[in-house]
């Protein structure tokens, strides 16, 4: 059924929400905020384990749930509820799909499995200092002598990089241009060549690095020189598991919002009952529900072909980022003092969308892609 | 008498066409014949012009009545949210007196609710029904009185009692039109169109037999017109599609239901047009403006985000899940689409959406779009009172606590009587 959630989705986010809410509560998420890891590596281990959440889109063969985009929206919108830190939307997403996309049959056996069980934390190294997820912007170069792959070029925002046991690098032919030449490769993190610097971020519940390669040696994933449509494809998904999980941050903030109205008191009753209030309410709710509703949607056109994929995430993402910053700036304002303390938990979900919002690109970015592809449908259609 | 099935009513429905229904039949007569049958209303009682069946079962007689091109019973205009109203709140009299000429669409009624002095404030109604020996006499202002310049009747909101608060001295009546003391005058919209009008009722006179429900129980009565408005709305995207074929009948009825349009042609430009956006800048150009393609995607967006909220609503009762707050959205949503829509058009336009008519960008078509989208988030409840139902269904947020609810209306602030 289309728009609507089967009785098992429903089961399955009463599970996910559940271990959320239990294992993930705001004084844990400080407490891996502060680590140097910014994570709980006994945490992890329960999400891979036992609730198998990290493959929940990957096929049983590879070490996964066997599930869809759907429920890994599900997974996502969740854990973004509850601000969640590990490093699932790096490996568990972003390059879990950029295996399942570029990488050969064997290679995603040999792979997938490990990032699904956690033994293996994975991450995307796509964008550079120029801070585009385009991959036509990808400037890092991969050469192919005796047999041996070597990469040159500075990676950065790469999520994770600091805790990273694998990266899979795009990078291009020395020469070529926009999406020709890309290719795509596996590095150990150990590889010699290979460093990581871990970037101060405004958000410290999901971490970036820069990652350098000087002459690294690299496997290639899947052929030489054929990724860009992979990449696209990989982004598109991820943008929208990403506009689940900014769904689910909007809503705690909402529901933190709203419950804080019905409570303050002030010129004699509750701060909830003035209509300046409840308006902004209200017009959160509608700007929520319509990223919701993209969102939702978006998640059951990930299978689909690249155009109305493209559409669907560029718009769940677009909407995800203005609702969120909506959001998080009400939720600041509403709370009055006490929102801008350090000690209210507003600030964390404020940092995740600011964080968010430009994420795999700005809502701006995500509004100009989905014109775009619009305009080039009509006009193909015209013809 | 066996339970009716969708096949026996299929199987009865299209035996009573064969005896019954014809193209050549004048459409008034037909439509008497529609009523007496029960067919033309299948989920009204049937004691009352209906055959009291549940909407599964109606439905497939209405399907039949289609497939065959038969005409249905008038629906168009107030109609349906009046006869609701009387079906619930009527007298037997009232019933059988009203309701055939409604329905064979010989009577046009109007709704006579809103007053200059009383818009979202409904309850605050300051029309005045003084009671006499025969009936009541009423002198007041209605306002956006839809189709009130034919209407023989009109749904009337009215105060009978002043010392008691605003909700409870209310009554609701039937107020023949076509009296001294009824005049109509058009009123003329921004966007230079009148499908309004003012009723200026000074002395006219209202039977005991006008009395709708009990005195001082309007209010009540009133709820449940306004909660059949709402499906109006629905209903009305409809309204457009009109069955034709070859015959008397279908003259007659194309020339009511252009009397019945006359009023909403303009509904299409109030909501946007945000389906031209696309084509319109790829025409002119303008797509190549990344200013320009940032406006256009703001309305698409929210616009398919409109739709697929309501699909979301609607996936959910088909699975049989409660509704989220997914359903109370639909208003305030499309008044916030219409917005971007117009802003979209007026970004592609540029300069050239400062003209109108045939110098204006489609004939003028852009230009009745910028004029007419401000009616949309005041029509039907404005924003800001939709906001206030999401703000207090959806979120539990309490009610802005109302200085006149218990007091004698008589001292309730007012608007000064006749200003707007």
């Amino acid at each position: 059924m289309q728009f609507a959630f089967t009785e098992e989705q429903h089961q399955y986010r009463d599970i996910v929400a559940r271990f959320c809410r239990e294992q993930s509560p705001s004084t844990r998420v400080r407490a891996q905020m502060a680590s140097e890891a910014g994570f709980d590596r006994e945490l992890w281990k329960q999400l891979c384990g036992d609730l198998g959440m990290s493959g929940v889109h990957v096929p049983e063969a590879l070490g996964g749930h066997g599930y869809g985009a759907v429920e890994l929206g599900i997974a996502s919108e969740e854990m973004g509820r509850v601000n969640f830190c590990g490093p699932y939307f790096s490996s568990c997403v972003l390059a879990s799909y950029a295996l399942l996309n570029g990488a050969t049959p064997r290679q995603q056996a040999e792979w997938l499995p490990q990032l699904c069980s956690g033994a293996v934390i994975a991450s995307l190294a796509l964008a550079e200092t120029g801070g585009s997820w385009h991959p036509g912007t990808v400037t890092a170069t991969a050469v192919e002598r005796d047999g041996h792959w070597r990469i040159d070029g500075i990676k950065s925002y790469v999520l994770d990089g600091h805790v990273a046991d694998l990266f899979i690098v795009a990078a291009r032919r020395p020469g070529s241009q926009g999406l020709e030449g890309l290719s795509l490769f596996a590095v150990p993190a150990t590889a010699r060549g290979l460093s990581a610097h871990p970037l101060k971020t405004i958000d410290t519940t999901r971490r970036l690095s820069r990652v350098e390669f000087n002459g690294v040696q690299a496997s290639l994933l899947g052929e030489a020189e054929t990724a860009a449509a992979g990449l696209l494809r990989t982004l598109d998904q991820a943008t929208i598991a990403l506009a689940s999980e900014m769904v689910g941050g909007a809503q705690a903030l909402l529901d933190s919002t709203v419950a804080y109205a019905k409570l303050r008191v002030q010129f004699g009753r509750v701060i909830g009952s003035f209509q300046a209030i409840k308006h902004r309410l209200a017009d959160l709710l509608l700007e929520l529900e319509f990223a919701r509703s993209a969102a939702y949607r978006a998640c059951e056109l990930a299978a689909e072909d690249p155009l109305p994929l493209r559409e669907a995430a560029a718009m769940a993402k677009a909407l995800a980022s203005d609702a969120f910053m909506l959001a998080a700036r009400e939720a600041v304002q509403l709370h009055g003092g006490i929102g801008f303390t350090w000690e209210h938990d507003t600030h964390l979900y404020f940092k995740r969308a600011q964080g968010s919002s430009v994420l795999l690109g700005s809502a701006a970015e995500h509004r100009d892609r989905y014109v775009l592809s619009l305009a080039a449908r009509a006009a193909g259609d015209r013809l | 008498m066996s339970i009716p099935t969708e096949a026996s009513v299929r199987d009865e429905v299209r035996a009573w066409l064969v005896e019954n229904w014809s193209p050549e039949l004048g459409l008034a007569e037909w439509r008497r014949r529609l009523i007496e049958s029960g067919w033309g209303c299948p989920s009204w009682p049937t004691a009352w012009f209906g055959r009291g069946l549940p909407p599964a079962l109606a439905a497939a007689a209405e399907d039949e009545m289609r497939l065959a091109g038969a005409v249905g019973v008038a629906q168009f205009g107030v109609r349906m949210l009046v006869a609701a109203t009387l079906l619930e709140h009527g007298t037997d009299e009232q019933k059988r007196r009203l309701l055939p000429r409604l329905l064979t669409g010989e009577d046009t009624w109007c709704q006579l609710f809103s007053e200059p002095g009383s818009g979202s404030d409904l309850a605050g109604v300051s029309t005045r029904a003084a009671e006499d020996a025969e009936g009541w006499t009423v002198t007041g202002q209605k306002v956006w009185t839809t189709s009130a310049q034919h209407a023989h009747y009109g749904i009337l909101l009215a105060r009978t009692d002043w010392d008691l608060p605003k909700h409870r001295g209310l009554s609701f009546f039937v107020l023949p039109m076509h009296q001294a003391g009824v005049e109509v005058r058009p009123l003329r919209q921004m966007n230079g169109y009148s499908s309004f009008n003012e009723v200026f009722i000074s002395g006219a006179h209202i039977g005991r037999e006008g009395l709708v429900g009990k005195l001082g129980e309007g209010w009540k009565v009133a709820l449940t017109t306004l909660a059949h408005e709402r499906r109006l709305a629905d209903s009305m995207r409809n309204w457009g599609r009109l069955q034709l074929g070859a015959g008397r009948i279908y003259e007659e009825l194309k020339t009511e239901h252009a009397a019945v349009m006359e009023p909403y042609k303009w509904y299409a430009q109030r909501a946007g047009r945000a389906d031209l956006l696309i084509e319109r800048a790829q025409r002119s150009g303008r797509i190549e403006d990344a200013v320009v393609r940032q406006d256009i995607a703001r309305a698409l967006m929210i616009e398919r985000a409109s739709e697929w909220t309501a699909a979301r609503a609607r996936g959910a009762r088909a699975n049989g899940q409660p509704p989220g707050p997914e359903g109370s959205l639909g208003k305030l949503a499309a008044s916030n689409v219409a917005r971007a829509a117009a802003r979209a058009h007026a970004s592609i336009s540029g300069a050239e959406s400062m003209l109108a008519g045939e110098d204006g960008p489609e004939q003028g078509l852009i230009a009745e779009i910028l004029v007419s989208v401000p009616a949309c988030s005041i029509a039907g409840g404005t924003d800001e009172i939709q906001r206030n139902i999401i703000a207090e269904r959806v979120l539990g947020l309490p009610r802005e606590p109302g200085g006149d609810a218990e007091m004698p209306f008589r001292d309730v602030r007012r608007n000064s009587s006749g200003s707007r």
